[in-house]
C-alpha cells in the first residue's frame, strides 16, 4: 500500500471523484432499468481507484483514451456527468448528442478521446495521438486504457512495438479485472502477468493494486514523466475489478459471490476513506459531505437528460462529412423514391425525412424494462429489487 | 504541362502538399527508405527526411488506426498500404474507426487522412494482390473514395485528398503507375470530389469506366465508332463518393442506353449499384436493360492466361454496348 502523503484538499478531491462516479455508476444502472438508457451498459463500479487515481495526476493537454466502460473515465476527466447521462439517455445534450451511447463517450474539450466498443481499437489510435504531439513537439502525454482481454487482441502487439519503436510519449494502462467478458483471465491468456506481455517488444511494464487510488497515482505519475520527460512508453498493469456484470445483460456464472466479496472488502472508496479518516485529513464531517454532494449532483444529472430533447431527426446526416464550403450532402443517400437530387443538397430531402419519421415512430415505447439485446426474447431477468418494487407500485 | 507517369504525378501531389502544410506526413510500409514498393513515393525521404516520411512495421490495423489518432491530433497522415488486399487487415480501423468517429463523436473530431492502395490485376500476383475492392469501400458511410485513371486526374484527386477534413480511400490501378499523361503544373490544380469527366462525347450508349477499366472503356468507343458506327459517350466518374450522378443520368437521358465497366466483382460491384441507382432515377429514358461488365466472379488467378481471362476487355465492353443497342442499329 502506498504511504499516505497527500494534503486534505487533494485527498478530499480523490474521494469526492471516486464517490460520484460510484454512485453515477449505480444510477445509470438504475436508469437502464428503468429503459432509459438502450443498448449495451458497462458499469465500473469497483475500478474507481484505477480511473481516478490516473486522470488526478494527468495535466489538461494530456490525452486519454479508454474502453467502452468510461463514464467513469469522462467524469475523473472533469466531463460534466449531465451530458454523460444524457448522452446514456440519447439525447441530445449528451457528448455525442446522442449518436455514441455509452460505449463512445467522448469529450475533445477535456481531451478524453473516447470511448471505443471494439475491444482493442483504441490502442493504435492512442500511439497516433502520441505521434501528432510528438510531431508538434508538444509535451502532452497519451495515456491509454485497456481492459485485460484486450490485450490478446492483435493491436496489442502491433501498438506496443510501434510505440517503442518510434519512442512516442504514451502511457499503457492495463485495468485488468481478472475478465475479458465472463471469460477469467487464466482461461483467456497464457500469460496472466500482462506487465510482462510488452516486454519483448521493448516496453517494460509493472503491476500494482488498482484498488488504491495513492498507488495508482504514483505509478502512474511516474509513467507519465517517463514518456514525457524520457520518451520511455511503459504499461503498468493495476488489478481492480467490477462488482457489477461485463454488462447489465450478464447473468454472471463464470465467478462465484463469494469472490466478488472478498473484493467488496477491498473497496477503493471505503479503503480510501478510513485512511483518510485514521490519518486524520478528513472527517466524518467531510465523508458525509462528499456522498450528499455526490447524490445532488447525479440526481440532477438524471434531471436534466430527463429534460434533454430527443435528437431531432434532420440531424440524422450531421457531422457524417465535414462539408466544405461549396459542398452540400455529401451522404448521398440514395434511399428509394427520391429522384436524385445532388450531392451539393445543404440540407435533407424531404423523402429521406418523411423515411426518417416513419422510421422513428418505432421508437416510441412504454415505459418498462427495455428489452435487453442480449436476452429478448427471455423472460426479463436482472431487474433490480428496488425497480421491480416501482415497477409494481406503477402497476397497482 | 508536363507529361508525367502516374506514379510521379502522385508523387509530386504529395511533395507539393507537404511542401504547403508541415501538418502532412507520409507512412506505410517501405515508404521511405526503400522508395514505396511501386516506387510512388520515391525522393520524399531525401527531402522531407524521417519524421515526416516514416517507414512503418507491418501492421496495417495500427498503421491505418495510427493514422486515424495522428489525424485526430491535428496531423494530415498519407497512409500507404502496398495492396488494396492488405487493407482488408485494416478495416476495423477503416470501418468501425476512421468513418465513424466524426459522426459517434458527434463533430467533436476530424480524421482528415488519406489512406492510399493500389489494386487491380495485370501482373501475374495472384489472388492475394490483385483484387479491385472499389465497391466495398464505396459502402461505407463516412467514406471518401477516388479512383484516379489518369495522372493529372491522380495529382489533383490526391491534393485534394489530402487537404479534405474527411478520411479518404485513394485507390490506384497497379498497371497505370506507369501510364504517362499531360499534367498542369502548379500547385493550386486540385480536383474537387464529385466531378465525372466526359472523355468522350456521343449519343447512343454512355458508357461508365473507373480506373483502368476507364481506359478500356475509352478503347471500346473507339472500335465501336471505327467498326460499328455507334457513337459512344465516356465518363469517368473519377470518384465514386461522392459520385456525379447528374452526369451519368443526363448522359443516359441522352443516349438511353447504360453500360458500367469495372474490373471488381460482380455481386454487389460499383456497376450494380450504379445500375440500381440509373435504373432508379432514368428509368423513363432507358430503352434497354443497363449492362455491366466486370471481372469473373473467382479470386484473381495466377496463370497470365487465365488472369487475363477474368479481367475485362475493350472486346466485352464493345459486345454489352451492342447488347444495349440491339435492334436499333
Amino acid at each position: 500500500m502506498a504511504d499516505f502523503a497527500p494534503d486534505a484538499t487533494t485527498s478530499y478531491e480523490l474521494l469526492a471523484r471516486m464517490a460520484l462516479i460510484r454512485r453515477f455508476e449505480e444510477e445509470a444502472g438504475r436508469q437502464y432499468q428503468r429503459a432509459k438508457a438502450g443498448g449495451f451498459l458497462h458499469l465500473a463500479i469497483g475500478e474507481e481507484a484505477t480511473i481516478v487515481g490516473t486522470t488526478s495526476v494527468m495535466r489538461d493537454e494530456d490525452y486519454l483514451i479508454g474502453t467502452y466502460r468510461t463514464h467513469g473515465h469522462a467524469i475523473a476527466r472533469g466531463t460534466d456527468p449531465k451530458r454523460v447521462m444524457a448522452e446514456l439517455f440519447g439525447r441530445v445534450d449528451g457528448t455525442s448528442g446522442g449518436r455514441g451511447g455509452s460505449m463512445h463517450i467522448f469529450d475533445a474539450e477535456r481531451r478524453f478521446m473516447g470511448g471505443y466498443g471494439i475491444v482493442g481499437g483504441n490502442l493504435p489510435i492512442a500511439a497516433g495521438l502520441a505521434l501528432s504531439a510528438d510531431f508538434k513537439g508538444e509535451d502532452a502525454v497519451t495515456v491509454c486504457m485497456f481492459g485485460d482481454g484486450a490485450s490478446n487482441a492483435g493491436n496489442f502487439g502491433e501498438t506496443m512495438n510501434l510505440a517503442a519503436l518510434w519512442s512516442l510519449p504514451i502511457l499503457f494502462l492495463v485495468e485488468n479485472n481478472l475478465y475479458g467478458m465472463g471469460t477469467s483471465i487464466e482461461r483467456h491468456s497464457a500469460q496472466t502477468d500482462l506487465s510482462k506481455k510488452a516486454e519483448g517488444y521493448g516496453i517494460p511494464g509493472h503491476r500494482i493494486d488498482g484498488m488504491d487510488v495513492l498507488a495508482v497515482r504514483e505509478s502512474v505519475a511516474e509513467g507519465l514523466r517517463l514518456a514525457r520527460e524520457e520518451r520511455r512508453p511503459s504499461l503498468i498493469e493495476a488489478f481492480t475489478y467490477r462488482y457489477r456484470g461485463h454488462s447489465a445483460a450478464d447473468p454472471e456464472v463464470y465467478r462465484e459471490r463469494d469472490e466478488v466479496e472478498e473484493w467488496r472488502q477491498k473497496d477503493p472508496i471505503e479503503s480510501f476513506a478510513r485512511r483518510c479518516i485514521e490519518a486524520g485529513v478528513l472527517g466524518e464531517r467531510e465523508l458525509q459531505q462528499v456522498r450528499d454532494k455526490a447524490e445532488e449532483t447525479v440526481l440532477a444529472a438524471v434531471e436534466f437528460a430527463e429534460a434533454s430533447a430527443e435528437p431531432p431527426l434532420d440531424t440524422l446526416y450531421e457531422n457524417l462529412y465535414v462539408l466544405g464550403e461549396d459542398e452540400g450532402w455529401y451522404a448521398v443517400d440514395e434511399r428509394s423514391p427520391e429522384p436524385h437530387r445532388g450531392e451539393h443538397e445543404g440540407n435533407m430531402p424531404d423523402a429521406a425525412r418523411e423515411l426518417a419519421e416513419a422510421g422513428a415512430a418505432y421508437a416510441a415505447q412504454d415505459d418498462g424494462p427495455r428489452p435487453n439485446p442480449a436476452t429478448h426474447g427471455d423472460a426479463q431477468e436482472g431487474t433490480e429489487p428496488e425497480v421491480a418494487a416501482e415497477a409494481e407500485e406503477a402497476a397497482d | 504541362m508536363a507529361e508525367l507517369r502516374m506514379r510521379e504525378a502522385l508523387r509530386d501531389a504529395m511533395a507539393e502538399e507537404m511542401r504547403r502544410d508541415e501538418a502532412v506526413l507520409v507512412m506505410g510500409e517501405d515508404v521511405a527508405v526503400f522508395q514505396g514498393a511501386f516506387k510512388v513515393t520515391e525522393g520524399l525521404l531525401d527531402e522531407f527526411g524521417e519524421r515526416r516520411v516514416r517507414d512503418t512495421p507491418i501492421s496495417e490495423n495500427t498503421i491505418v488506426g495510427a493514422g486515424v489518432g495522428a489525424a485526430m491530433g491535428g496531423l494530415r497522415p498519407v497512409v500507404e498500404l502496398m495492396t488494396v488486399n492488405f487493407s482488408l487487415l485494416a478495416l476495423d480501423q477503416i470501418v468501425n474507426h476512421a468513418a465513424a468517429i466524426p459522426y459517434m463523436f458527434n463533430g467533436q473530431a476530424r480524421v482528415p487522412m488519406v489512406v492510399r492502395m493500389p489494386g487491380g490485376g495485370g501482373h501475374q500476383l495472384g489472388p492475394t494482390h490483385s483484387h479491385s475492392f472499389e465497391a466495398l469501400f464505396l459502402q461505407v458511410p463516412g467514406l471518401l473514395v477516388a479512383c484516379p485513371s489518369t495522372p493529372a486526374d491522380g495529382k489533383a484527386l490526391l491534393k485534394a485528398a489530402i487537404r479534405d477534413d474527411n478520411p479518404v480511400i485513394f485507390i490506384e490501378h497497379e498497371s497505370l503507375y506507369g501510364a504517362r499523361g499531360e499534367v498542369p503544373e502548379g500547385d493550386d490544380e486540385v480536383l474537387r470530389f464529385g466531378e465525372a469527366a466526359v472523355r468522350r462525347q456521343g449519343s447512343d450508349v454512355t458508357i461508365v469506366g473507373i480506373l483502368k477499366m476507364a481506359h478500356t472503356a475509352a478503347e471500346a468507343a473507339q472500335t465501336l465508332a471505327d467498326a460499328h458506327g455507334v457513337e459512344a459517350e465516356v465518363i469517368d466518374p473519377r470518384t465514386l463518393r461522392p459520385l456525379d450522378l447528374d452526369t451519368i443520368l443526363e448522359s443516359v437521358r441522352k443516349t438511353n442506353r447504360a453500360v458500367i465497366v469495372e474490373e471488381g466483382w460482380p455481386h454487389g460491384g460499383v456497376g450494380a449499384n450504379l445500375a440500381t441507382l440509373i435504373t432508379e432515377q432514368a428509368f423513363d429514358h432507358l430503352d434497354a436493360p443497363v449492362q455491366r461488365v466486370t471481372g469473373a466472379d473467382v479470386p484473381m488467378p495466377y496463370s497470365r492466361r487465365l488472369e487475363q481471362a477474368a479481367i475485362p476487355h475493350s472486346e466485352h465492353v464493345v459486345k454489352a454496348a451492342l447488347a444495349a443497342l440491339e435492334g436499333s442499329i
